[in-house]
């Protein structure tokens, strides 16, 4: 079995390496392998099944789309990262559960986004921003203006304290 | 399995009743992958995720013998639109 504790992005995946299985798909999920994929789906608001790991993608489509994640501003305390080469249970197990026969595969508050294309396109089109921003993933903004609206707000308030 | 551009064209017709295909062989020729642009009517009233869900299911054995595989799924009016930016 996988172990399914959280790998935040500059980790290693967190499906450790398992022995080697026979590359059989798997046509039905085994309750453990499911319960495994479900900790691992729930383990943060953004989740990446991939192959490789962010700081070394092992192939263009999963490279691509933790870049758009990047580039969106995905903060990474929100994000985990799992790589399925390291394990063929999650490999296969993943598409079962996704119903979806490609790796990467984006997931977001538990709900599944779609692969490479799909991000692309969100990304492209405003929605993906639209779809981290509700669901708080993104690396807050710095308060790079908040300091004269402050002032201004401490300017108010003080002349009335006087009386 | 390898697969040729025309044997997916082909199929991709079939099963979606399309009415355009367009298949990019990215593989360099050992025909493991592809990208495709899909025009059909099945995709009417359907979001991203829905076409590609039915995409991957008519094409379920295919996709799962080639490594990669990247689709683009317009409805007949759509493409009309958008066809430009796509030649």
């Amino acid at each position: 079995m996988f172990r399914t504790t959280v790998n935040r992005i500059p980790l290693r995946s967190t499906f450790s390496q398992s022995i080697l299985r026979p590359q059989t798909a798997l046509r039905f999920l085994s309750s453990e392998t499911k319960n495994a994929i479900e900790s691992a789906v729930n383990s943060a608001k953004v989740v990446l099944f991939m192959k490789g790991t962010p700081q070394q993608p092992q192939c263009g489509f999963s490279r691509a789309t933790i870049q758009m994640l990047g580039q969106q501003g995905v903060d990474p305390e929100k994000f985990a990262a799992y790589n399925v080469l390291e394990d063929q249970e999650l490999r296969e197990g993943i598409k079962e559960y996704s119903q979806w026969p490609t790796i990467p595969q984006l997931y977001v508050d538990k709900e599944f986004v779609g692969g490479c294309d799909i991000v692309m396109s969100m990304a492209q089109s405003g929605e993906l921003t639209e779809l981290l921003e509700k669901h708080d993933a993104l690396i807050p903004e710095e308060p790079y203006d908040e300091a004269e609206p402050e002032k201004a707000a401490d300017a108010e308030v003080k002349p009335r304290s006087r009386d | 399995m390898s697969l040729t551009v025309g044997y997916l064209e082909q199929i991709i017709k079939d099963r979606l009743e399309a009415a355009l295909v367009q298949v990019q062989d990215m593989s360099g020729g050992c025909g493991q992958a592809f990208a495709v642009i899909i025009v059909s009517d099945v995709f009417k009233g359907k979001n991203k995720l829905m076409r590609h869900r039915i995409v991957n299911k008519a094409l379920e054995q295919e996709i799962a013998a080639i490594h990669a595989f990247t689709q683009k799924g317009f409805t007949v009016e759509e493409w009309e639109k958008q066809k430009n930016d796509y030649q």
